[in-house]
């Protein structure tokens, strides 16, 4: 589903390079971790990957089934089916959380050829979601992720991941700042998503997430390169030894 | 000894000094009346203000208005849908009072009868030399309306006094007293349909402890010059907020002009500025602070387009006996565009020792982070940047805590960024 070749990118403004050769494969069903030490590019991956403009692709590929997503604006992407849920979210001003939930869900569906929602219908799914992740709808009325927790962005992030129904599902460090009962309940929402036709990537600096999203593959991130790929036992030795070990290996 | 040198009057000038010799008879008014008149056009004489007279700096009405159109008296002006519905609409067609919905328990008058009587002959300006707006008024305003609000009148329906201009010019006045305790909601609505010059000059009396929301709704089509002006006395515990809307009109002027006379008040302003193709569009707040601890909060957005030009003139006098004064005022602009311009004024001039006082001026594009996190979920460009703007001003339309009032300033954002986005 994705494949990432020989991906080089670097931040616009001053040129400097951050990913420099990431070659990674996620197949359609697959859980894949990649995992990292500060600083080694992981989330610039995921924006490389939702198409944000700070960034230059200057050598490699992206391609999301089959198709090269490089010459595709972020909406255009996100309307192909590729969700990133953001580390940091945006808190927007003026913008009522719902009425972007509903302009979001209508723009997806129209790239799709599919119907727009009408306001009842997306009002139930949008309940719907809300209460498997334990979220206030008060919540909801409030422009978006104003005011909102650390633990209440993640799950708003979720909650759009729910109602967009991408095919592939970035995750960037949606543990971090999360206490335990909230990790769990926005873990449950990822996992009810896992399905054949849908592939997850999960970003983390710790293993605390994979014991909850168990990865069918781990990878691991060091100076803008997978250094070493493996499954599951991988994550658990790197909780173990630290990134120490195989910085070494790297080097 | 002054000597004035004679310049030679523009265009503009001179068609305002001859429609007045052609107008003079047929505008009403008793002696008193006719006095204020003719003490206006003297001030017209002096010519229109330029740049260098300070209160129009940011405004060269000498030079901006090129052409005043003559009086047509034939033209037909038809009332409008109300801002709210429900609204008991008092119109006024092309200069002339028409037919007047009266809500229960207020007396309404033409402001023809109130100048013939010469019962409001003290409120005809100017007040000062720089006062164009109120001279331009006081010589040719034949109509409008006078109403009054008892005291502990609370009014269900709103007001809409609606100034429709057909061409030509129209001069219209309105003044409103709130009595004690008395709640209402008045919409001051600005519309038409042709080119035309309208001086539009209001008088709030809001009384102690009365609830009032004003909102000022300014939409000229785009050849119209607009000139308007409210002056407001502010009462003891009177909550006040005031809303302006500017979405345009080729040349606007909209001034305030308010003073907080009694303790314990509270006054919102709160303006939208939706300014795009040639507009050049100013606000000018004065607001004196006479009353000890009252409150004041202004804040202004203003969206600007195409080669739009916008300026915002916001003075807050403190008088040395308003001590636990709280006055904030802030001023933000989105410019979307190279060639558009705004300019903010902000002037605090404090003679009390006890007050919190504070402004701010922000001038901003749209922040990309914002539109990257709205593309990423799906959301195309322009309908992404659409959504950001309509969300800076919707900001200050939601902060009015009136479900009908939001949703009705939202349909116009609406059908503005349809028209101009």
């Amino acid at each position: 589903m994705l494949e990432i070749k020989n991906l080089h990118a670097r931040i616009a403004e001053d040129g400097t390079e951050i990913l420099r050769g990431v070659d990674l494969k996620v197949k359609a069903g697959e859980v894949a971790a990649i995992m990292g030490p500060n600083g080694s590019g992981k989330s610039t991956l995921s924006y490389v990957l939702a198409g944000r403009e700070d960034y230059e692709v200057t050598e490699g590929d992206i391609l999301f089934n089959g198709e090269s997503v490089l010459d595709m604006d972020p909406a255009e992407r996100s309307a192909a089916g590729l969700f990133l849920a953001f580390q940091y979210p945006m808190e927007i001003p003026g913008v009522a959380t719902m009425e972007f939930l509903k302009v979001a869900m209508n723009a997806q569906r129209k790239a799709r050829g599919q119907e727009e929602l009408k306001i009842p219908e997306l009002m139930k799914r949008v309940r719907g979601a809300a209460e498997e992740l334990d979220m206030d709808m008060s919540m909801l009325k409030r422009p978006l992720n104003v005011g909102f927790s650390g633990g209440e962005k993640k799950r708003a992030e979720i909650l759009q991941m729910k109602l967009l129904e991408p095919a592939l599902c970035v995750l960037d460090e949606t543990d971090s700042g999360l206490d335990i009962d909230a990790l769990k309940i926005v873990a449950d929402g990822v996992n009810a998503m896992r399905s054949p036709d849908r592939a997850i990537v999960v970003i983390t600096h710790y293993q605390r997430l994979l014991d909850y999203i168990v990865p069918d593959s781990v990878h691991v991130l060091y100076k803008g390169r997978v250094v070493k790929s493996g499954d599951k036992v991988l994550a658990q030795e790197l909780e173990k030894s630290g990134y120490a070990g195989l910085v070494g290996e790297a080097a | 000894m002054n000597i004035q040198t004679q310049i030679k009057r523009t265009a503009a000038e001179d068609a305002l000094l001859q429609a007045f010799a052609e107008r003079a008879e047929y505008l009403p008014g008793n002696t008193a009346v006719a006095e204020k008149r003719n003490a206006a056009v003297e001030v017209l004489k002096r010519g229109l203000p330029n740049r260098k007279v300070e209160a129009w700096h940011y405004t060269d009405l000498r030079r901006l208005l090129s052409s005043v159109p003559a009086f047509d008296l034939t033209a037909h002006a038809a009332p409008r849908e109300p801002l709210l519905a429900g609204s008991a609409v008092l119109p006024v067609l092309n200069g002339v009072a028409g037919r007047a919905e009266v809500p229960e328990g207020i007396s309404v008058a033409s402001m023809a009868a109130k100048l013939t009587d010469g019962s409001l002959a003290s409120l005809l300006g100017p007040d000062e030399a720089d006062d164009t707006v109120s001279a331009i008024n006081a010589a040719f305003a034949a109509d409008g309306f006078a109403i009054d609000i008892p005291a502990g009148t609370a009014l269900e329906r709103p007001i809409e006094l609606q100034n429709v201009q057909a061409g030509g010019q129209a001069h219209t006045r309105f003044a409103v007293r709130a009595g004690e305790g008395a709640k209402a909601t008045i919409v001051e609505r600005q519309t038409g349909e042709g080119d035309a010059l309208v001086s539009s000059v209001s008088h709030l009396d809001v009384g102690d402890g009365a609830e009032i929301l004003w909102l000022i709704i300014q939409e000229q089509p785009e050849g119209a010059s607009h000139l308007g002006q409210i002056n407001v006395r502010i009462g003891k515990d009177v909550k006040l907020t005031m809303f302006v809307m500017n979405a345009g009109g080729k040349l606007v002027r909209q001034e305030l002009r308010l003073v907080a006379e009694g303790q314990g008040s509270e006054f919102r302003l709160r303006g939208v500025n939706l300014l795009s193709g040639q507009t050049h569009c100013e606000v000018t707040m004065v607001l004196d602070h006479v009353g000890p601890a009252t409150v004041s909060t202004e804040t202004i957005r203003n969206v600007v387009t195409d080669r739009a030009e916008g300026a915002f003139q916001g003075q807050i006098r403190v008088a040395r006996e308003a001590q636990k004064t709280d006055a904030k005022m802030a001023c933000n602009t989105l410019l979307l565009s190279d060639e558009g311009s705004f300019s903010a004024k902000p002037e605090l001039e404090i003679f009390a020792d006890d007050v919190a006082c504070g402004h701010g001026a922000t001038v901003t594009e749209i922040e990309a982070d914002h539109l990257f996190y709205l593309m990423a979920r799906g959301i195309d460009e322009k309908t992404a940047r659409g959504l950001l703007v309509k969300a800076f001003v919707a900001e200050v339309i939601e902060e009015l805590e009136n479900e009908p009032v939001i949703e009705a300033l939202e349909a116009k954002l609406d059908a503005w960024f349809a028209q101009h986005g």
